[in-house]
Formats: C-alpha cells, structure tokens, sequence
C-alpha cells in the first residue's frame, strides 16, 4: 500500500525466498537438456541406454545439490517463516528426486529381474537417510551395544539389507554379552550366507532362486528350532529375514513408509520378482502399511502409478501435484528420449512433451531474467515452438542496446525477419526521437530497411536546409557501402561528397558531380532548388567550371522546377516573402547561367591560346 | 589449460574483473569482482578464490570462488573497473556512474561517490529527464572516463562533484568502449564501426584521428590496448571478428581475423604476456589466442587430449611500413611465416559469454547462463 493513499495498492509478484537456489537448478539443467537434445542423434544402439541413464543421473544430482543447499539455509534458522517456508521446498524436492529415482529405474534404467531389486534397494538406502546419523550416534558412544537405540540401528540395517554391517553390530554384541554370542554367531551366519545377486555374478536366476530357497528353509528351521527363543531381538530379526508380514508391520516406524516397507518384504521374501509383478506387491504393501487408518497421499499415488508402469499417469499426476513445469518437461522429455511416450493427441495438436516444454518455457518468459533459458526450449519443439517464440520474444522489454543485441541475436540465428524487422525499428525510432541520428541509421542498416534509412536520411537533410550546415560530419562522411540501403541516402553521401570536392577546391570534379545528381533522378525533387543554389557560386567563378553540354543541362532542370508554385509538401499559404525570394533565386540562376553559357560557347569555340 | 571452476550464481554476469595486484607486491591474484544484469535488483559482488588452507596434489589451491560481501546496483551493470585496490567504479544502465568503497576489516561495500546524471539524451522527442546508459568505463588513478549511449564522453576526476570535461555528442551513434591510449588520449568505439582518438589536451570536440574498416560498417563492441606497445589496439566487432590495428599507420586495421560466429563483447590482451590474447563471444565461447613466436614446431598429436585448437594465418589488408624495432607479434605482415594458436577454453557451449579478465595465471569469465568460470593455470 503507497503510503497516506488508501486506494491504492502495489502489487509485487511474491518472489519466493528460496528462488535464488531454484534459478541455479533452472540454469544447470538447461545445460543438461541442451546437451541432451544435441547428443539425440548420435545416440544409437547399446550405449543409447547408457547415456540415458547419464543424463538422467545428471539431472538427479542437480537436484540433490539444490537440496542440499536449501537443507543448509533452511536449519541455518534465520527466522521461522522462511525456514518453514525452505523446509516446505527442502520436502518438495527431496519427493521429486525420490520420483524421479524410481523411473530411472523402472523406465529409464529398464532393470531386469534381479538387478531390479538391488537398485530398489539403493532407491531406498538413499532416501532414507536417518540410518546414517542413528549409526555415527551409536558407535560414537562408549559402549556402543548397551546404547538404548542398539538394537534399532541392527533392525534398520537388516530391513535395508545392509547385512554385512548388521553382521558387525551383533559381533560386537556378542564380544560384551557371551550369552548371546553362540546365537549372534548363528544369525551372523544367516546373513553372510544369504544369496545375493552381485553385480558381474553370472549365476542365472535360477539358481539364485534355488539357492535362496534353500537358504530360507534354512532360516525357517532354525525358527522353529527356537534356536533364538531367548532373546527377543534376535527371533524378531531372524524373523525379518523370512520375510514375515507382520515382523516387517511391527517395525512401522523404523521402516517410515510403505515403499521401504515394500522393498524389504520384496528382498525377503521374493528376492528376484520381475519388473511386471511389482505393482501386485506394491498394491498390497501399501495396504498393508496404512492399514486403513490414513488415506493415501499424492506422492504415494504417484510412486503407485509408476510401479504400474503407467508413465502418463505419473505425469499427470505429478503436473497436478507439483507447483511448478521443471519437473514434469524435463522428465518427460527424458522419457520421451527413451521412446517410452506415445504420441498422446491433445487438442491443440502438439504431443504431451511439447506441451509441457511449451508450458515450461512460457514460463520462463514470464520471469525478467530467465528468458534466455527458455529460448533453447522453445528451439527443440517442433510444432509450436518457432510461433510461440516469436510472440514471446517481441514482447520482451529493451532498456539497453546490448540486450536489444542479445535479442536480435536470438532472431537471426532463426531466421526471424520479421522480428528483427519490427524490433531494429522500434530502436531506430527511439534513437530519432532522442537525436540518435547515427544510431538510428545503424539500426536500420542491420535490419536492412531502407524506408527507415530514407528517414534518417530526409532528417539530416531537413536540417542542413534549417541550419546551412551538416550535422555528424563523421557520420555521413563515412558511409561506406551502407550508402546503396537507400537512394536518399546515397544521394546524402553523394551530396556531401560534393561539398568535400568544392572545400578541396575541385572545381570540376563537383561540378559533374552536382550535375549527375540532378540528371540521375536521385535528389528529391524539392532539393532541386537548392542544389541549383549551390551551382550558383561555381557559374560566378572566374574560370568556366560547366561546359556548354552541362549548362544546357542545368537550365533544363531549372525549367523543370515547378515555378512559382509552393514546394511539394508545404502548406499553400506562403508568406509573400518566400515567393520574392525564390523568383530572386530563380532570375540570378537564369542570369548567371546564360552568362556561363556565353563564356563556354565562347572558350570551347575558340583555339588554344588564343 | 586444465582445473577451471564453474560455480551458478543464480545472476547473469555481465562484468567479471580481476582486483589488480599491487606492483612489486608478491601477493597472489585473490580477487574479482563481478557486476549483473537483467535483474530486478541488479548487484556488485566481491569474490575471493584465496586458499581455504587445502591444497591438493599439485600444490594448487581446491574449492571455488566464495562470495564476500556484495551491494545493490540501480539498473544494470554496463561496465566494472577497479579504480585503486579499494575502489571500483561500476556503469550503470540508468546512465549513472558509481564508485564503490571496499572495507576489507569488516567485508562490506558502501558508495563512495556517484554522477547520478553522467549519461542523458537531449532531443526534441525525448522527455526531459531521459537517462542514457552508460556503456563503458575505464580508469587511470585518479581519473575516470566514461562513454554512453547518448554518444557523450566524460572524464571525472575522483572526488570532484563535477564532470572535469564533457564532449557533448561526440558521436553521433551509440560509443560502446572506450580505452587510454596514452593518458590524456583515448580510444572509443562505437556502432558505426569507427575508433576515434581523443586528445584532452586539444580544446575542440572533435576526434584527433577516425579509423575505420573500408567494407560494411559492423559495429564494433570491445577494445583494448596492448599493454606495452601503445599504438596497437585490438577490437572485436557484433560478426564475431577480432582486427588488430596500429594507430600510428594510416586508418585501417593490420589485420582481420574471422574469430566468433556472434558479437564478440570483449577482448583482452594479457598484461604480462601480451602475446596471448582472449576473447569472449555471445555465441558462448571463450578464446585463448596465443600469438607467441617461441614455440618449435608442433605436431598435431601434440593437441590432441580434449582441447579444440586451429591453426589460423594471418590476413592481411594492409602492408604497412613497420619498425622493425617495434616488431609485434600481432602486426607480422608475413603471413606464411606466423602462426596463431587459437584454444577454447570452456568445456561446454554454454548461453553468451559476457566478460573475461585475466591478470598473471588467473582468467575469470561471466556468463548469461548465471555461472561464474575460474582458472588458476592458464599457462600450464
């Protein structure tokens, strides 16, 4: 509100405090689509998935620095309603990387049975990241297997699947409680032997499944057994390891969500589920984990979708949920790469990438500085994108020449005359109304407009008539080839070129000059008379300057003049003054002309030194 | 060439310029300020790539460039030059020229002093308080000159309210650079393609001396003078091509070399080893020109290992008489005999580079893509 008016309020856009860390993300990832769209042809065969799988780790890593950062700024505490709002954004991001993690694996990445669940597995280890602080907490303290949070940390290790340092935990239980060392010893066993795909293992599935096998009945045995019965912990942990449903329903909390809860009850109890299976068990998993106290979430339904391997759906979903197109148009444009996306007819025709890239990139142009990023997005739509570019980049607002440059720029290299046409004259009229003469001209010698050059050109003329004397000398004095845009032009430099001949005292030289601008119809009309005027000093010289040919000449241009008559242009009410002066003009002119005449006649009849 | 850090700054950069170091001082290159543009609130900032105590397995220095301290800029930073090690004076797109103090015990910038109305445009159309940009200025303790786009030139002197001098419509386009030739001389270009000579000690407005190209009349964006040999100064032009002129030697240039394929904004001679040259481009290259005569005949494996290097001759429009005492590598009329190596420095295409500084075997450079480059070992 401007202060002491009630009426009036001013309206600010709300830039959004964390933007400074988001424009980075918006910057590197430009760079990353560029270079992706660039690469699309030499992309073939094996390697295709490779790089795909590159730039998709690439972009990932964006955000996870965004993240990171914002994460810093956001516990920094400065003050609560900006850290609230980081924290909210910290969440945003961190649920599109976690997103977009699992397409690469399933879409991207195209992980086969077996691989499919070692890279859930890094999925999750990923995104859950308390473990790590929990671990560092526990084994910085003395006795690391009496801390009260032991055995959480040993559970958490086993749901994530990270037995070899859960192996460790129960040795050093061991080492302090001999009691419980023969058992720890025999769960320490379970877990080294469980059967893994390693990558580079060439065992087949197979027999991963048959050795698994064999070793679950192991485990079952040693349940039934009760060879754990006396210690809770373990039997609880040997009972994970089964796989049992309500064991893992237990540990909620340790698990955190349902797509933990869905890969741990995938490691262990069906370790080599095929990709198309997944959403049986994700379907269930979630069921299970919620147990009908709370509703799904949007990001639960959309990590649904994706396990469903129904990409639109992901998307559709994610553009509802999500508060901005960055996400969206860069993985879609991703999968689109991928060839995952089949030509989904919208209604205005163009196919859901480009719509999105469109949308993303409108953007962007929306924002002061960022137009330049959306340029590039523009570039690589093949319908719509040329025509949307052009209305946006008009509109764009020039307060310098150099991103008047910029802009230009961006319009020649696509070949957009128009653009360039109508932008170098709204410049061109700018510099003439502030004087800019040279400017103006060098505006509309780039957009090669010779009507605007004509203009410039009448300007200078104009006020060599009111002031008897030319303005920026430097100007027209070096024309150069840039004369030829117009012919009023040429006929400036020409003109001047005919005041620097008669300054140099030669003579003759303007003489013919003069008269060739007159007989080549290049001076307008209404310079006639002055141009005749300028003869006038060179017929009074003492020597004869025109010959007879050129003296016939100028007085059939005098003849030609409309006499008498007001000039083309000018108002028909002329002072009286005016016509005296010009009938003056007119009767020395015929006078100083037929003198010229008579003394040429004379000097070319007559003999050589005589 | 190799190590160079790229940091995203969430700004573009229009300037990026070294703090000189002072003579005879055996201190390290440590800092560099940069200017932006195009943004609502436009800043000067202070960076240092001092060492952070780490030092890796060459002896070099980790980590990137950390921001120090930075201040507000009315419109957008046309152009940036450290007046003296504490100050430095920034052109603004509001036509107003800046200086700003640097506070080194507490890290902060203040304004020092400020023209306010240095640039304006006085025509029968435009309104009454019409501000110009400022688009270059460039500095020689203790004074200041500065050109815009009303075509004015005006040299300040450090602490005096007023102007010291202005040529009023100096030009009648658009001045876009302007470097001292000697001190009272200097050297502007502007979009017609011409360098004009000014000599502050005649009293008159015009020019002492006008160069300029015999063909189209491309606009020429950035200028700089050779460190030792005076009368050689090199411009880049909106085609992307680098011409090398010698000033004493009739009005056109010594040579034109097809260089970038868009306007080349700016062009530095290195101050300590002028036979390398540097030019940066909108169509978002960085150029390593490398015009020394000392090197034996290289094979072509030798460039081979991820650097893009041609091997470009000379040409020449002009064979002039040259001293041969004075003998530049950049004036060398002989085409067969000499060669320029020409590297590009940064990895990948990015959007326009705006500006490069080097100083010793630092180079720093802005882009439009908000990220700021840095080397430490240019010559390595």
């Amino acid at each position: 509100m401007m202060p002491g008016c009630p009426f009036i309020h001013i309206i600010r856009k709300n830039e959004d405090v964390y933007s400074q860390i988001l424009r980075k993300l918006f910057n590197e990832s430009h760079g990353i689509f560029v270079g992706l769209q660039r690469i699309e042809e030499a992309l073939t065969g094996k390697s295709r998935k490779t790089q795909l799988v590159r730039v998709s780790k690439n972009y990932r890593s964006v955000i996870r620095a965004c993240l990171e950062e914002m994460h810093q700024l956001a516990i920094a505490g400065k003050d609560p309603a900006s850290d609230r709002q980081f924290s909210i954004q910290v969440s945003s991001l961190s649920a599109m990387e976690l997103i977009w993690n699992l397409c690469e694996i399933l879409f991207i990445e195209v992980a086969p049975a077996g691989p499919l669940l070692l890279h859930l597995l890094d999925w999750v280890q990923l995104h859950v990241c308390e473990v790590d602080s929990l671990s560092a907490d526990v084994l910085g303290s003395e006795n690391p297997s009496k801390h009260e949070r032991f055995w959480n940390l040993v559970t958490v290790l086993v749901l994530q699947g990270r037995l070899d340092e859960a192996r460790q935990m129960l040795s050093k239980e061991a080492s302090t409680s001999p009691t419980s060392a023969g058992m720890c010893r025999i769960l320490g066993d379970l877990m080294r032997t469980m059967p893994v795909l390693s990558p580079g293992n060439t065992q087949t599935l197979t027999e991963l499944e048959l050795k698994w096998q064999h070793w679950h009945e192991g485990c079952e045995r040693h349940l039934q057994d009760g060879t754990f019965a006396s210690s809770p912990h373990l039997e609880s942990l040997c009972k994970i390891m089964l796989g049992d449903e309500a064991a893992l329903l237990e540990q909620k909390e340790l698990l955190s969500n349902w797509y933990h809860f869905l890969v741990t009850r995938l490691l262990y109890s069906h370790p080599t589920v095929k990709p198309m299976d997944l959403h049986f068990y994700a379907q269930s998993s979630l069921d299970l984990f919620l147990g009908g106290e709370s509703s799904p979430e949007p990001l639960d339904n959309i990590l649904m979708a994706a396990f469903e391997f129904d990409i639109h759906q992901v998307i559709k979903e994610c553009s509802i949920s999500l508060s901005n197109w960055w996400f969206v148009a860069h993985l879609t444009d991703l999968l689109d790469h991928c060839r995952l996306l089949q030509s989904h007819n919208l209604y205005f025709g163009s196919n859901m990438r480009e719509f999105l890239l469109l949308e993303y990139a409108s953007g962007l142009f929306a924002h002061h500085s960022l137009w330049q990023l959306g340029v590039d997005y523009f570039d690589y739509c093949p319908e719509l994108g040329r025509v949307s570019l052009e209305l946006h980049i008009e509109r764009i607002p020039l307060s310098t020449e150099q991103k008047a440059l910029k802009v230009l720029r961006v319009c020649e290299q696509r070949q957009m005359t128009e653009q360039v046409r109508s932008i170098c004259k709204i410049l061109a009229m700018k510099a003439v109304r502030n004087n800019r003469l040279g400017s103006a001209l060098s505006w509309s010698i780039r957009a090669k407009d010779a009507a605007f050059a004509t203009l410039v050109s009448d300007r200078f003329l104009r006020d060599y008539c009111e002031r008897g004397c030319f303005s920026d000398l430097d100007l027209i004095d070096n024309l150069g080839p840039a004369m030829m845009l117009s012919d009023r032009l040429t006929f400036l430099g020409k003109y001047r070129e005919f005041h620097r001949l008669y300054g140099e005292k030669r003579f003759v030289d303007a003489a013919s000059l003069l008269l060739s601008l007159m007989t080549s119809q290049i001076a307008p009309r209404s310079f006639w008379m002055t141009l005749l005027t300028d003869a006038l000093p060179l017929l009074e010289q003492k020597q004869v300057i025109f010959s007879a040919e050129q003296t016939y000449e100028l007085m059939r241009c005098l003849e030609d003049l409309p006499s008498g008559r007001p000039v083309r242009g000018e108002p028909d009410a002329q002072p009286l003054q005016d016509d005296d002066v010009e009938a003056t003009k007119v009767e020395m002119l015929r006078l100083a002309l037929a003198r010229n005449l008579a003394r040429s006649i004379i000097k070319e009849g007559s003999l050589e030194g005589s | 060439m190799e190590e160079i850090y790229a940091k995203f700054v969430s700004q573009k950069i229009s300037k990026t310029r070294w703090r000189p170091v002072p003579p005879g001082s055996l201190q390290t290159v440590e800092t560099f300020a940069t200017g932006s543009w195009d943004n609502e609130e436009n800043y000067v900032s202070l960076w240092s790539i001092g060492d952070f105590g780490n030092l890796d397995s060459d002896g070099g220095f980790e980590g990137d460039h950390q921001l120090l301290c930075d201040i507000r800029h009315h419109g957008d930073v046309m152009d940036l030059q450290f007046f003296d090690q504490e100050r430095i004076v920034a052109a603004s797109s509001t036509g107003c020229v800046t200086v700003f103090l640097h506070h080194p015990n507490n890290q902060t910038l203040s304004v020092s002093q400020q023209w306010t109305t240095a640039h304006y445009h006085t025509g029968p159309g435009s309104p009454s308080c019409s501000s110009a940009p400022c688009t270059g200025v460039v500095c020689s303790n203790p004074e200041i000159v500065t050109v815009g786009e009303d075509g004015r030139i005006n040299l300040f002197r450090a602490d005096h309210k007023e102007a010291i001098r202005t040529i009023d419509n100096a030009d009648s386009s658009t001045l876009h650079a302007v470097t001292f030739l000697r001190t009272p001389e200097i050297l502007t270009v502007n979009s017609i393609g011409q360098l004009k000579i000014w000599d502050f000690r005649q009293q008159g407005n015009e020019p002492s001396q006008i160069l300029s190209l015999t063909g189209d009349r491309v606009p020429l964006h950035c200028v700089d003078r050779h460190p030792n040999q005076q009368h050689v100064v090199a411009t880049g032009g909106q085609d992307g091509m680098l011409s090398i002129w010698d000033v004493r030697q009739g009005t056109m240039p010594v040579s034109l070399l097809k260089a970038h394929e868009a306007e080349m904004w700016e062009v530095h001679f290195h101050p300590s080893n002028p036979d390398h040259l540097f030019t940066c481009s909108e169509d978002g290259s960085l150029w390593h020109w490398d015009a020394s005569t000392d090197v034996p005949e290289k094979s072509s494996l030798f460039h081979q290992g991820g650097r893009n290097s041609t091997f470009l001759s000379h040409s020449i429009s002009n064979q002039a008489n040259v001293h041969q005492s004075l003998i530049s590598s950049w004036l060398i009329t002989d085409p067969a005999k000499d060669r320029i190596e020409i590297t590009s420095l940064l990895p990948n295409r990015t959007l326009s580079v705006n500006s490069l500084d080097v100083l010793g075997p630092c180079l720093v450079c802005g882009t439009d893509a908000e990220a700021i480059y840095v080397t430490r070992q240019l010559f390595s």
